[in-house]
């Protein structure tokens, strides 16, 4: 069996699977709970300053997105930090870390951005014995309209100043956790990692308004009346979270700082697709407020079970393979040409591909062929979009097939050789060394 | 079965206890509620050009009703199905669905699943109407043209709500006294629960300027020509009235019953327990009928209940899903028996049936000569109906195998007079496709009278 054991920032878990610093992780009843399901680690729901306790809304608080069959897909929530005592929470930590040595325990913080708050709760979760910590640089709603959270996530230069105030006072990991509420995950990156960040996490929520409920006209969750915008989070942002963790991965001024994935993560292969992008770990929240802590089993076993078929004997060995492939769009092979393929023996006659094609595509898919219904890629037409591929309710019924020799709708010859568009001759700033 | 005269005969009302009649009697699919429907509408593929819209009758759009569905819209969905049929609660709940539009639905090719758009489309209507809305369709201006419509079953009150829309005044000629023809006297009672018929022809009156006249029957109350003269356009929605004849000795005595006849009693009884049913009830014939009395005379209470066929499963018009509901009701089906004498009991009446086992090994069905005698103190006749052609013995309209011949905007060889639904040639005796005959004969009188 391959071996899942995680050692991120030198800290260690037996699996590379983290609850994220959110409400599944607010007091030791529920962490220690998940260390019984089979997490690997948590990240403590963040802890703010000494002083009167957070106040939560008290109507709801979770927004969502639905699939068939009220299948969750995506979550919001306009929670704020943990609203229970800085005190009780130190001293809640303190005994889990002590119970449970061999899971990872990091501690997510929020405080003003001022050197002086920083400076006083350190020491404080110092004291704790717990690994690292994580600064809260993301939450969207609430604490940022106090300066915090987001407020500091979307200025670079606070990043670096609030990360290098947690090097001095703290002698553990800080790993800074980023905001994708802004327009370049690069340049907080950079910033954590000029102040020292031993790793950054990411994707925080997505400012989100998830549903007007149109019988009153108001974003939901509604709190009498009115609803604020939300964290989105769960499936949905997954994407979206791959893309920052890959640019902060193959950015050359970032290339190397420690990655933990955080974004939509619900089966082991989630994991496996964000490991690959370069993470060190993830870490998980909405699948567990859906389905309860169990559902690390099926991603532990689902990843040893892929690592075992793949000949793959550790989390390092294939962590970043896939950040050597993901590039610039001008860089991709212009010469490489493919063309839709429709199995017929597993073409159910939906139609959806024709009719995806003809009204929103290149015409390339007939319906009727001698009279009879029937579903055929031109290859004259198709120019190997993939959207028929995309919409076909059947699993590998329409398959993308690069071909080579003449394209039919072209009519030229494919060259075999490499191109692309920094070289191509349509291109305008093309290489004038090329061209000439 | 046994060889043996039986000692008594067996037929009694009042099998069951009260709430056994109930039970036996209420919906045979109980409604999808909301979380049902729209889990159900999300398995539809919206099909490009969809094959179950192609194979239905009416052509319902159902991709898009069903997405309308799945969208929190079923009052629009609703609003799909009755713009091409306006008997879309009726056909949802009686339509062989899974011989039409879920015969081709891609997920039955695919897995051996179709969506369930009968069900769908009940759910949609059911909302409509119990939802208590204005009624989904205006009537034109009035045009002054009249219509005559005889036969207030699916095809006849289709063309009467066609044409009304249209803003002609009709009026219904029904020989019963009541409107809805078979749906209200032939369909099974747990096909349509809630004196759903009726409902449903208050629903389709909503549109205005139709009239029903009851207990007006051609020829002697009302007569063509005088309806041919006083309105501009007659529709003929007959339907069929004489069940074929067995032609066996004992074929009139107690016991031996029409079964559309039963059925009938049977939808009007309030009270089912007045209904006499025999402890071993026997069923000749092979269609929808004969699968309806033989399911229906088991939940009264019979015992033992067969279904006499004289070909194989294949031959039967009963669908596959209707013979398997049947079966589960207990139905025993006999293939390949022919009726061979009608056994009578000391005071004449009905105790057994003799059966002749057949073949069609010769290429021709014929007798084998080995014959057994069924116990049975009921025979049910359901070898189908003959159109009454004597209701136009004047040959005003031009018959063709024994019904009435139309061309394809069903009108007859009459100018003035066009029919539909079963007492038409071709009449597949659904009710979907009755309501499709109206419609498109009031498409075609509304643009002859529009001139």
């Amino acid at each position: 069996m391959a071996d899942l054991t995680s050692n991120f920032l030198g800290i260690s878990s037996p699996n590379p699977f983290w609850l994220a610093s959110a409400p599944p992780t607010d007091k030791a009843y529920n962490v220690e709970r998940a260390f019984e399901a089979g997490w690997g680690g948590v990240v403590w729901k963040t802890l703010g300053s000494e002083g009167p306790p957070v106040v939560n809304v008290n109507g709801p608080r979770y927004g969502a997105i639905y699939g068939h069959d009220r299948h969750l897909i995506g979550l919001n929530n306009i929670e704020l930090i943990t609203d229970r005592d800085l005190y009780v929470n130190l001293k809640e930590i303190t005994e889990v870390k002590k119970r449970w040595p061999d899971r990872a325990l990091i501690v997510s913080l929020m405080v003003p951005c001022d050197e002086e708050s920083w400076k006083a709760i350190l020491p404080l979760v110092e004291e704790t014995g717990a690994d690292g910590i994580e600064l809260n640089f993301g939450c969207p709603h609430g604490m940022s309209e106090r300066g915090m959270g987001a407020a500091v996530g979307q200025v670079p230069e606070y990043i670096q100043m609030v990360t290098e105030w947690c090097k001095k006072y703290y002698s553990k990991p800080v790993i800074v956790k980023l905001t994708p509420n802004i327009t370049d995950v690069r340049y907080p990156a950079r910033a954590a990692k000029a102040g020292g960040a031993d790793a950054v996490s990411l994707i925080n929520t997505i400012n989100s308004i998830v549903e007007v409920d149109l019988d009153n006209f108001a974003p939901v969750p509604t709190i009498d009346g009115k609803g604020s915008h939300g964290g989105y989070c769960g499936p949905a942002v997954k994407p979206i979270a791959m893309n920052m963790v890959a640019e902060i991965a193959r950015d050359v001024e970032t290339a190397g700082l420690p990655i933990s994935g955080i974004g939509g993560i619900t089966t082991w292969r989630d994991a496996a697709e964000f490991i690959s992008l370069g993470c060190g770990n993830v870490q998980v929240c909405t699948a567990a407020m859906t389905y309860g802590f169990k559902v690390v089993q099926e991603m532990i076993t689902g990843l040893s079970d892929w690592m075992d078929e793949k000949g793959i004997n550790s989390i390092d060995e294939f962590m970043g393979r896939a950040v050597p492939n993901v590039t610039d769009w001008k860089y991709l092979n212009l010469n490489y040409v493919t063309k839709a393929k429709i199995n017929q023996d597993l073409c159910i006659e939906c139609g959806r591909c024709h009719i995806a094609c003809e009204d929103t595509s290149h015409q390339a898919i007939t319906n009727m062929v001698d009279g009879k219904r029937h579903f055929e890629v031109i290859d004259e037409e198709c120019v190997g979009c993939n959207l028929c591929v995309n919409v076909c309710p059947v699993d590998d019924c329409i398959t993308m097939e690069p071909i080579a020799g003449m394209d039919p709708r072209t009519g030229k010859p494919i060259d075999p050789e490499y191109a692309n568009w920094t070289t191509h001759p349509n291109n305008p700033s093309a290489n004038t060394e090329a061209a000439e | 079965m046994s060889d043996r005269q039986p000692l008594s005969r067996d037929v009694q009302s009042a099998r069951l206890s009260a709430a056994e009649y109930d039970e036996n009697f209420s919906d045979l699919h109980a409604p999808l509620d909301w979380h049902e429907a729209k889990v159900e509408a999300e398995r539809c593929y919206f099909c490009y050009d969809a094959p179950c819209m192609t194979a239905c009758p009416t052509s319902i759009d159902i991709p898009l009703f069903i997405r309308q569905i799945s969208a929190d819209n079923p009052t629009g969905s609703a609003k799909t199905i009755l713009n091409q049929n306006i008997m879309g609660g009726m056909c949802a709940r009686v339509c062989p669905t899974e011989t039409l539009c879920e015969e081709v639905c891609v997920r039955e090719v695919a897995e051996g699943k179709p969506v369930k758009i009968g069900q769908l489309q009940r759910y949609a209507t059911d909302h409509f109407m119990e939802s208590k809305r204005p009624h989904p369709f205006t009537r034109k201006a009035e045009t002054g043209k009249k219509v005559a419509i005889v036969g207030a079953g699916p095809a006849g009150m289709s063309c009467a709500h066609h044409l009304a829309r249209e803003g002609h005044d009709v009026t219904v000629f029904e020989a019963r006294n009541k409107p809805g023809g078979l749906n209200e006297f032939g369909i099974a009672s747990y096909k349509s629960t809630e004196n759903f018929a009726q409902r449903e022809i208050e629903f389709l009156l909503e549109i205005g300027g139709i009239e029903i006249k009851t207990g007006q029957r051609l020829g002697e109350e009302i007569a063509l020509d005088q309806l041919t003269s006083d309105y501009d356009a007659v529709f003929l929605g007959l339907g069929l009235k004489n069940t074929n004849r067995l032609n066996l000795e004992g074929e009139n005595a107690p016991g031996c019953e029409d079964a559309i006849d039963y059925i009938a009693a049977l939808r009007q009884a309030e009270d089912k327990s007045i209904l006499s049913v025999g402890r071993n009830v026997v069923v000749i014939g092979g269609g929808m009928t004969a699968i309806d009395i033989a399911i229906q005379t088991k939940l009264l209470g019979a015992e033992n209940v067969t279904i006499c066929y004289r070909r194989g499963q294949d031959a039967m018009n009963a669908s596959l899903y209707e013979q398997e509901l049947a079966q589960t009701h207990g139905v025993k089906i006999m293939h390949w028996r022919q009726p061979n004498s009608i056994k009578l009991n000391e005071q004449g009446e009905v105790c057994g049936l003799e059966v002749e086992t057949t073949s069609d090994a010769s290429g021709k069905l014929s007798g084998t000569g080995e014959m057994q005698i069924i116990q049975a103190d009921q025979i049910f006749k359901a070898i189908g109906q003959k159109f009454d052609s004597t209701l136009l013995s004047d040959h005003q309209v031009e018959l063709e195998q024994g019904r009435i011949k139309v061309s394809d905007t069903r009108q007859t060889s009459h100018q003035k007079i066009w029919a539909g639904g079963d007492c038409i040639v071709g009449g597949e005796d659904l009710t979907v496709v009755a309501v499709e005959d109206g419609k498109i004969a009031a498409q075609h009188i509304n643009s002859v009278l529009q001139g």
